[in-house]
C-alpha cells in the first residue's frame, strides 16, 4: 500500500494476502525499493509481519503487512539489507526465517542468553590469527565486541557483535504515549537527541492529525542542523586525532563544544533535550538571542573552516584518508546503508531531499564520493557548509507565529511512518495505535542499524591498523542499534 | 679528578632525561592552543608508579618481569658509553659504537620477549611490528655510525665527536648533514614518535611500542617510561653532538650549549609531531629506508671525498 511519511494511514489497509506478502516484498525491493523497517507485531496470539519500503528516487513509501506464524521464507539471500531485520524478527518473535544464512542473536534479549555468548566466524590455517577487541575498550566509548580474522596486518573479515547496550526502550515506547515517551526518544541515541525526538514527534503528530506551525518547524530544523554541525565537526576532529594530526584534532574538539553551547543557549541543554514536544517546541528565540546566535555561528564557522581546511591541505593527512576503508556503491546499496556514509559511496539518499518535510521543502544538495574514509570525511565538510547556510537562513528569516499547537488524542487503529535525516543518516520511527488510541507497537530504526555491517565490509582486505580510522569515519551508535 | 666530570655528566643525563618528553608535550600543546601538562609531569608519574605494587597476569612468567629490568639496564649502560657534550664518558673504549648497537638490540629483544610472554593478541601484534621496523631502523643507524667513524677516522664515539669540529663541518658538510638527518629519522622511529608511531593514542590496534607494554604496571612501568626517556636522551645527545661541533674548551660552557641543543632537539620533535600526521603503518618502512639511503649516501660521499 502506498503512503506518505509523516501522515496517518489505516493500518488495516496495509494488509496483503499472506501468500502474496513475500512475493510482493521481493518484487518491490527488486523494483528499486529499500527496506526501512521490517518487524513483527503481536496479533491475536500470532504475529503480523510489517515491511516498509522506501523508493528514494521517487520519494515514495509503501507499507505491507501479513499474518505469520511458525516460520516464513527468508529474503536475505536475495536482499542482504534484510539480514539484520530478519535476525531481529527471529529473536523478538520466534518466527523463523527459513533459509537465512545465520540467525545469530543481535541483542541477546531472550531469556537465558548472555551478551556476546554465541557462535562466531572462525579462521583456520597456518599463520592466520584472530584479534579480539572489546567489549570493554580503552577509551570512554560504548561497549561492543570486534573480532578480526587476520593474516599478519591484513584483515580477512571483521565480525562485529553488539547487544551490550540493550535497554528495552522500544518496549517502553510501545507502552506509551505518556509523559516519559518523548524523553525516551531523546535518549535513543545520546548524540541524536533532536533527530530521534523529531522522529517521535512526527509520528505522534501524524497519528493525531496535527499540523505543526511554521515557526516551530524552522526552530526544529535549526536545532537539527546545530546537532549535525556539532557531530560532524567533532568527527572531523576525531579523524584528525586518529591519524595523529594535532591542530585539527584539538581545534575541532573545542568547536564542537561551541555548537553544543549554541544549542544550550536555545533550550538550556547542550544536546537539545527538552526542546521538542509533540505539537511544536518548548523554547522560542527572541531578537537578542537571534543576534547572539548569528554572531556565534559566524565566528565558529570561520574557525571550523580554518581547522578543517588544514585536513585537505596536508599531504600526510590525505594520504592516510584516501583509499582507506572503501565501501563500494554496490555494497552500500546492497546493505541499504544511509546517511553521510551512503552518500560518500555515491548513493543519492538524503531524507531532506528525497522525502522533504517541515522546513526542508526547498532543500537541494547532492554529494558523492568514492566510498573511502576521505569521502566520508569530505561529505561531512560539505554538509557542515550546507547546515551553516540553512541555520543562517532560518535565523535571518524566522517565520512569525506560534511555536506550538495543541496535540490531541491519537487516531485508533492507525499507523504512521516518520523519516528524519539525523546527522548519522535516516531515522525511521514506525508507530501503530490500537483500538484504544494508545500505541500498539513502536518500532525504531536508527541509521546505525543499517550501517554497522558496512563498517565490517570497509575493513575487508584492509589493514587492521586502519580500523580505528574506518570506525571513526562511520562513528556509529551502539545504543541506537541495541535500543 | 678525571672521574668526577664523567660521573657528573652521567648523573646529569639520568636526572635530566625525563625533561625531554615534557618539552615535547609543551611544544605540542602550544601548537594545539592549549597550556599543556607540566614540564615535570614525567617525574611525577615516575614517583607515583614507583610507589605502586605491580600486578601480574597469571599467564606470565619470569620473562615478563625481566623485560623492563633488562631494558632499563641496557639503556643505562649505553648512556655510560655515550659522549656528553662531545666529551668522553667513563666507559668509552675503541669500537664502542658496535657495543652500543647491541645494547639497544638487547633492550628491544627483552621488551619483545616480555610482550610475547603475555600471550595477548595485541602485544604479539606490537612485537611483530616492532621487529619488522627494527629490521629497517638498525641498519640505517649502524651504517650511519660506520660512516661517521669513516669521516672522523675514529672507532669510539668519544673519539668521533672529539675530532668533529667546525673545520670538519666545512669540509664534509654534505656527509654530516645527511648523517644528522638519518639519525633524526631513526630517533623518531626508535622512540615511537609521530610519524612512525603515535605516543598519545589509546587505540591498541594502531600502536607499535605502546601496545607491547600494556600489561606492565607499577615500578616496572616506571622502568619502561624512564627507559624510554633515556633512549630519547641517547638519540637526542647523538644529534646534539653532531650539530654542535665547536668545543670552547670550557667544560661548563660546552655543557650549557649541549643542554640547549638537547632542548632544541626535543622542540624539533614536538614541531614534527604538531605539523604532520602519522604515516600509514605499511609506509613506515619507506621512511626508515630513507634514513638508510641517507646513511649509505653519506658513506659513498665519504669514500669519494
Amino acid at each position: 500500500m502506498r503512503t506518505e511519511h509523516l501522515s496517518r494511514f489505516d493500518f488495516a489497509s496495509a494488509a496483503v494476502d499472506p501468500e502474496l506478502f513475500l512475493e510482493t516484498a521481493g518484487s518491490r525491493l527488486n523494483a528499486g525499493g529499500r527496506a526501512i523497517a521490517y518487524f513483527a507485531v503481536p496479533d491475536n496470539g500470532i504475529f503480523r509481519l510489517v515491511l516498509a519500503v522506501a523508493f528514494d528516487r521517487e520519494g515514495r513509501l509503501e507499507v505491507y503487512s501479513a499474518p505469520a506464524s511458525g516460520s516464513f521464507r527468508s529474503l536475505t539471500p536475495s536482499f542482504p539489507e534484510l539480514h539484520l531485520f530478519e535476525r531481529e524478527i527471529y529473536e523478538t518473535s520466534g518466527l523463523k526465517p527459513e533459509g537465512h544464512p545465520w540467525l545469530k542473536p543481535i541483542r541477546f534479549n531472550t531469556p537465558g542468553s548472555v551478551p556476546g555468548v554465541t557462535e562466531y566466524f572462525t579462521v583456520h590455517g597456518s599463520q592466520v590469527h584472530e584479534v579480539a577487541v572489546g567489549p570493554v575498550h580503552a577509551g570512554v566509548i560504548e561497549p561492543g565486541h570486534f573480532r578480526f580474522q587476520c593474516h599478519g596486518e591484513r584483515v580477512f573479515h571483521l565480525e562485529i557483535m553488539l547487544g551490550y547496550q540493550h535497554r528495552g526502550v522500544e518496549a517502553r515506547l510501545s507502552a506509551g504515549p505518556d509523559a516519559r515517551s518523548i524523553h525516551y526518544a531523546e535518549t535513543l541515541a545520546g548524540d541524536t537527541s533532536i533527530g530521534h525526538a523529531w522522529a517521535y514527534c512526527g509520528a505522534v503528530e501524524a497519528l493525531a492529525g496535527v499540523n505543526v506551525p511554521p515557526r516551530a518547524q524552522a526552530l526544529r530544523g535549526l536545532m537539527l542542523e546545530l546537532e549535525r554541525l556539532a557531530n560532524h565537526t567533532g568527527d572531523l576532529g576525531a579523524l584528525a586525532g586518529d591519524v595523529a594530526y594535532l591542530p585539527t584534532a584539538s581545534f575541532c574538539g573545542r568547536l564542537r563544544g561551541d555548537f553544543l553551547n549554541m544549542t544550550a543557549l536555545v533550550c538550556g541543554n547542550r544536546f537539545g533535550r527538552n526542546m521538542l514536544k509533540p505539537g511544536g517546541v518548548n523554547f522560542d528565540l527572541d531578537f537578542a538571542l537571534i543576534k547572539e546566535l548569528k554572531l556565534r555561528l559566524d565566528n565558529t564557522y570561520r574557525d571550523v573552516e580554518n581547522a578543517v581546511s588544514l585536513l585537505w591541505e596536508t599531504g600526510s593527512v590525505t594520504d592516510r584518508l584516501e583509499e582507506t576503508g572503501v565501501v563500494s556503491k554496490e555494497v552500500a546499496e546492497g546493505l541499504g546503508i544511509v546517511g553521510p556514509a551512503a552518500r560518500a559511496s555515491g548513493v543519492g539518499l538524503d531524507t531532506r531531499r528525497n522525502f522533504p518535510y517541515g522546513p526542508y521543502e526547498d532543500f537541494t544538495m547532492s554529494v558523492s564520493g568514492s566510498g573511502d574514509v576521505y569521502s566520508r570525511a569530505y561529505v561531512r565538510w560539505l554538509e557542515i557548509q550546507k547546515s551553516v547556510e540553512l541555520v543562517g537562513g532560518w535565523l535571518d528569516a524566522l517565520p512569525e507565529g506560534p511555536i506550538e499547537t495543541e496535540c490531541g488524542p491519537l487516531a485508533p487503529g492507525s499507523a504512521a511512518v516518520s523519516l528524519i535525516e539525523g546527522w548519522r543518516g535516516q531515522i525511521c520511527h514506525f508507530a501503530l495505535t490500537g483500538a484504544d488510541g494508545r500505541f500498539r507497537h513502536y518500532k525504531v530504526v536508527d541509521p546505525s542499524f543499517h550501517n554497522w555491517q558496512a563498517l565490517a565490509m570497509a575493513l575487508r582486505g584492509g589493514e587492521i591498523s586502519d580500523f580505528p580510522l574506518c570506525n571513526k569515519s562511520f562513528n556509529l551508535s551502539y545504543c541506537g542499534r541495541d535500543l | 679528578m678525571e672521574i668526577v666530570k664523567p660521573l657528573t655528566q652521567y648523573l646529569a643525563a639520568l636526572l635530566l632525561a625525563p625533561l625531554l618528553p615534557g618539552i615535547i608535550n609543551r611544544v605540542k600543546a602550544f601548537f594545539a592552543g592549549r597550556r599543556g601538562q607540566p614540564v615535570l609531569q614525567l617525574y611525577y608519574d615516575l614517583y607515583k608508579l614507583l610507589q605502586k605494587a605491580p600486578v601480574y597476569s597469571r599467564t606470565t612468567t619470569w620473562v615478563f618481569r625481566a623485560g623492563p629490568v633488562i631494558g632499563l639496564a641496557a639503556i643505562l649502560t649505553s648512556l655510560a658509553v655515550l659522549p656528553f657534550a662531545g666529551r668522553p664518558s667513563f666507559l668509552a673504549f675503541d669500537g664502542d659504537f658496535i657495543f652500543l648497537l647491541y645494547l639497544l638490540g638487547l633492550a628491544r629483544f627483552a621488551t619483545v620477549l616480555a610482550a610475547l610472554d603475555t600471550g595477548s593478541a595485541f602485544e604479539g601484534m606490537g612485537a611483530s611490528r616492532e621487529m619488522q621496523f627494527a629490521v629497517f631502523a638498525e641498519p640505517a643507524f649502524f651504517l650511519g655510525l660506520a660512516a661517521l667513524a669513516r669521516v672522523t677516522g675514529q672507532t669510539s664515539l668519544a673519539g668521533m665527536f672529539g675530532v668533529l669540529t667546525g673545520d670538519l663541518w666545512r669540509t664534509a658538510a654534505p656527509v654530516l648533514a645527511l648523517l644528522t638527518a638519518s639519525f633524526f629519522i631513526v630517533l623518531l622511529a626508535e622512540n615511537s614518535r609521530v610519524p612512525a608511531d603515535d605516543p598519545n593514542t589509546h587505540l591498541e590496534l594502531t600502536m607499535i611500542h605502546e601496545v607491547m607494554v600494556l600489561d606492565h604496571s607499577g615500578p616496572e612501568l616506571a622502568y619502561i617510561l624512564y627507559g624510554a626517556a633515556l633512549k630519547l636522551w641517547f638519540f637526542g645527545a647523538l644529534i646534539a653532538c653532531m650539530v654542535l661541533p665547536r668545543h670552547s674548551g670550557s667544560w661548563a660552557g660546552d655543557t650549557g650549549l649541549f643542554l640547549l641543543a638537547m632542548a632544541g632537539v626535543a622542540a624539533a620533535v614536538g614541531v614534527v609531531e604538531s605539523v604532520i600526521a602519522r604515516l600509514r603503518l605499511i609506509k613506515v618502512p619507506y621512511m626508515l629506508i630513507t634514513a638508510f639511503a641517507f646513511s649509505t649516501l653519506a658513506l659513498i660521499f665519504q669514500m669519494g671525498r
